[in-house]
C-alpha cells in the first residue's frame, strides 16, 4: 500500500506534502539522535570546553582522555580502576547466560512443537507468563535463596537469575519459529528410525539459524541492559557494567567529570550497539516476536 | 512409533520396548527441568512473596502471618498514594504519546520513503541501548545548569526557563518524556508491520471511489490496525508499570518522592528502607496489576492460535 496514497492528490500540493513528510521525519530522526550525539561529542570534549561552550557544538580540540581514565582510572566507589573490570563482569555474566537460555529454550520449543503431549499447552502458557511478571513480585525470595546458596554478589548468581527468568522468553521465539517447522520430516525421520535428539541435531537445528540470532540478540541486549537484577543481587566490585555506570554518574565527591561519565556510559553502550547496527533486523524481529504474539 | 525399523531379532523385546518408554518419555524428561525451574522460581517465588507480605517482615523475613496489616501499612504511606499517582500520569501519558507519535511515525514511513532503512534504525536504537546509558546524557540535557537551559541562554534567549527536572510538580513529566523517547520507536515498528499487512487492493478502491487520504486512513487502515493497537498498549502499559532504570537514572525517585513509581517504592522499602513486608505488599499490587492486563490478553493469543 506505500505511496498509493499521495497518488489521488494534485501535483502542486504532492511537492508540499512530500516536502512536509520528509521534514517531519527528519525532525524526528535528529530529536532521537540527539542524545546519542551529546554523549558522543562530550566524551571528546575537555571539561573546560564543556563549561564554556555549548552542548550541541562540537569539540575544538578533541581528546581521548576521558575515555582513557573511563576505562581505567575513573574512581567508582572506593576503587578507582576505571569501568575496565565491570565491563569483564558484565561479559562473564552475558556469555554464559545467554548460551545456556538459548539452549535450554530451543530444546523447550522443540519439545513443545513436535512432541507433545497432554498438559502442553498449560506448561506453555505458565511459562510464557514468566516473560511479563514485575521482577519485584521475585526479587525478595531470590535474594534470600541467592544468601542462602553463597552465590550472593557472585557472577555465577547472576547468571542463574538471568537464565531462570530469560527461559520464558527463549522458549518462546523457538516455539514459535518451530510452530511453522513441517511436522512430517520429523514423523517422516522418526519412521526411518531417529530418535529424540538425532531429529532434532539432524534436522531441527540446521534450520533453526535465523531464530538462534533473533534470541541471542535479544538475549544479549536485555542481559546486557539489565540494571534491576544487577543491583539488587550484586555489589562492590562484582556488580555488572550498568549498575556500575549508574555508581560513576551518580558520584557526588570532587569535580563532576562529565567528559568521562559520557566516555563511559559510551564503552557501556558499544556492545549493543554494535550489534544492533550489524544485525538491527533480528533485533526488531525479536522485539516484535516477543510483543505481538503471545 | 518407531518399532518398524528395529528388528525384533537383533534387539530383545525387552530391550526394545524400554528404548521405547524411553523414547516416549524422554521429551517430558527433557523439558521436565525448565518447568521445574520456572514453577519454583517464578510461581513459587511469587507465592513467597505474597506470604511475606502477610506478615510483619522488616530486615530479615518473619513468617508468622499478621493478615493484611502490611496492606493497611502499606496505603497509609504518602509515598505509596504518590507512587500510584506517578504511575497513573506516567502510565497514561506514556501509553498515549508512544501510540500516537509511534502511528504517526508509521504511517509517514509508508509514505514511499526512500530513506526508510536510514530512519527506521534511528528511532528504533533507544531501544536497543540501556537507559542507564542514555539516561546519563537526558540528565544533563534536562538539568538547568548545564543543558537545554544553558544551551537557550548561551544563544541568547535569557528569560528561557527549564528546570522540570529539579522541579517536584514537574519532574515526573521529565520521566514522560525520556520514557516516549524511549518506546516511540518501538511502537512505530509494531504500526509499520502492521500497515504492512493491510491489502492495498482495498486502499486502491477506497481511491477510485473518491475517498480522500485522511478519509481513507480514518476509515479504512485505523480500523484495520485494531490488533496492533491491543497488542501496542498492552505491550507499554506493562512496560510502564515495570520501568525503573528511567526514574534511577534520571532523578532516583527525586526530588523528594516527586518521582516515585511502585517499582522504586518496592525497591527502597524492601532493600534500603527495611519495611520487607510493606515492599512485599507493593509488589504484590504490581503483579496483580499487570497480571490483570495480560492473562486476558494471553488467553485469547493462545486461543486463537488453536482455530
Amino acid at each position: 500500500m506505500s505511496g498509493r496514497v499521495e497518488t489521488s492528490m494534485a501535483g502542486g500540493s504532492t511537492v508540499v506534502t512530500r516536502v512536509v513528510i520528509y521534514g517531519l521525519l527528519l525532525f524526528f530522526a535528529a530529536v532521537f539522535l540527539t542524545p546519542l550525539f551529546v554523549m558522543l561529542i562530550t566524551s571528546f570534549k575537555t571539561l573546560d570546553e564543556i563549561r564554556d561552550g555549548n552542548m550541541l557544538s562540537l569539540p575544538q580540540n578533541p581528546t581521548i582522555a576521558p575515555w582513557l581514565s573511563a576505562w581505567g582510572t575513573a574512581c567508582i566507589g572506593l576503587t578507582c580502576g576505571g569501568i575496565k573490570g565491570y565491563f569483564a563482569n558484565s561479559i562473564m555474566m552475558v556469555v554464559p547466560a545467554v548460551a545456556i537460555s538459548t539452549l535450554l529454550g530451543s530444546v523447550n520449543g522443540y519439545v513443545l512443537t513436535k512432541w507433545r503431549f497432554p498438559g502442553h499447552k498449560v506448561i506453555f502458557a505458565l511459562m510464557l507468563f514468566a516473560c511479563f511478571i514485575p521482577f519485584q513480585a521475585v526479587l525478595i525470595p531470590v535474594a534470600r535463596v541467592l544468601g542462602m546458596v553463597g552465590l550472593g554478589n557472585s557472577i555465577i548468581g547472576l547468571i542463574l537469575v538471568h537464565v531462570v527468568y530469560g527461559l520464558g522468553f527463549t522458549t518462546l521465539f523457538f516455539r514459535n519459529y518451530y510452530e511453522a517447522f513441517p511436522t512430517e520430516l520429523v514423523r517422516a525421520a522418526q519412521i526411518d528410525g531417529a530418535g529424540f535428539f538425532q531429529i532434532f541435531r539432524r534436522i531441527l537445528l540446521p534450520a533453526s539459524g535465523p531464530i538462534i540470532i533473533v534470541t541471542v540478540i535479544f538475549q544479549f541486549t536485555n542481559i546486557w541492559n539489565d540494571f534491576l537484577f544487577g543491583s539488587s543481587f550484586a555489589s562492590g566490585d562484582g556488580v555488572p557494567m550498568t549498575v556500575a555506570l549508574n555508581n560513576l554518574v551518580n558520584t557526588s565527591t570532587g569535580v563532576k567529570e562529565y567528559n568521562v561519565d559520557m566516555a563511559a556510559a559510551m564503552i557501556a553502550a558499544l556492545p549493543t550497539l554494535l550489534v544492533y547496527v550489524v544485525a538491527g533486523r533480528y533485533f526488531v524481529r525479536g522485539l516484535m516476536a516477543g510483543a505481538v504474539k503471545g | 512409533m518407531s518399532t518398524t525399523t528395529i528388528d525384533p531379532g537383533a534387539i530383545p523385546r525387552e530391550r526394545a520396548n524400554r528404548r521405547e518408554v524411553l523414547q516416549d518419555w524422554l521429551p517430558r524428561i527433557v523439558l521436565a527441568p525448565s518447568f521445574a525451574i520456572i514453577l519454583l522460581f517464578v510461581y513459587g517465588f511469587i507465592l513467597w512473596t505474597v506470604y511475606l507480605s502477610l506478615t510483619h517482615s522488616r530486615m530479615m523475613p518473619v513468617y508468622t502471618l499478621t493478615g493484611f496489616d502490611s496492606y493497611e501499612r502499606l496505603f497509609a504511606q504518602p509515598s505509596w498514594w504518590m507512587a500510584l499517582k506517578n504511575i497513573a500520569i506516567f502510565g497514561v501519558l506514556y501509553v498515549v504519546i508512544c501510540v500516537g507519535l509511534g502511528l504517526t511515525l508509521a504511517i509517514l514511513l509508508d509514505q514511499k520513503i526512500r530513506i526508510e532503512g536510514v530512519l527506521r534504525p534511528i528511532y528504533l536504537y533507544p531501544m536497543a541501548v540501556s537507559f542507564i546509558v542514555t539516561g546519563t546524557a537526558w540528565k544533563w540535557f534536562l538539568n538547568p545548569g548545564t543543558g537545554l537551559e544553558k544551551t537557550m541562554h548561551d544563544w541568547g534567549w535569557t528569560s528561557f526557563h527549564f528546570d522540570w527536572l529539579v522541579n517536584a510538580d514537574m519532574a515526573i513529566y521529565t520521566i514522560v518524556i525520556a520514557g516516549v523517547w524511549q518506546a516511540t520507536g518501538f511502537c512505530m515498528a509494531m504500526f509499520l508491520a502492521g500497515l504492512r499487512g493491510i491489502d492495498g487492493e482495498i486502499m486502491k478502491a477506497a481511491q477510485i471511489d473518491g475517498a480522500s487520504t485522511y478519509a481513507t486512513y480514518r476509515r479504512i487502515v485505523i480500523p484495520a490496525l485494531r490488533p496492533v493497537f491491543l497488542s501496542a498498549f498492552i505491550v507499554l502499559t506493562h512496560m510502564a508499570i515495570k520501568s525503573y532504570d528511567l526514574v534511577i537514572a534520571l532523578t532516583g525517585g527525586g526530588p523528594g518522592n516527586a518521582t516515585e513509581l511502585p517499582s522504586t517504592f518496592m525497591y527502597s522499602y524492601t532493600f534500603t528502607r527495611n519495611q520487607m513486608s510493606v515492599g512485599a505488599a507493593s509488589a504484590v499490587i504490581m503483579l496483580m496489576t499487570v497480571a490483570a492486563i495480560i492473562v486476558p490478553y494471553l488467553y485469547s493469543e493462545l486461543r486463537e492460535r488453536k482455530q
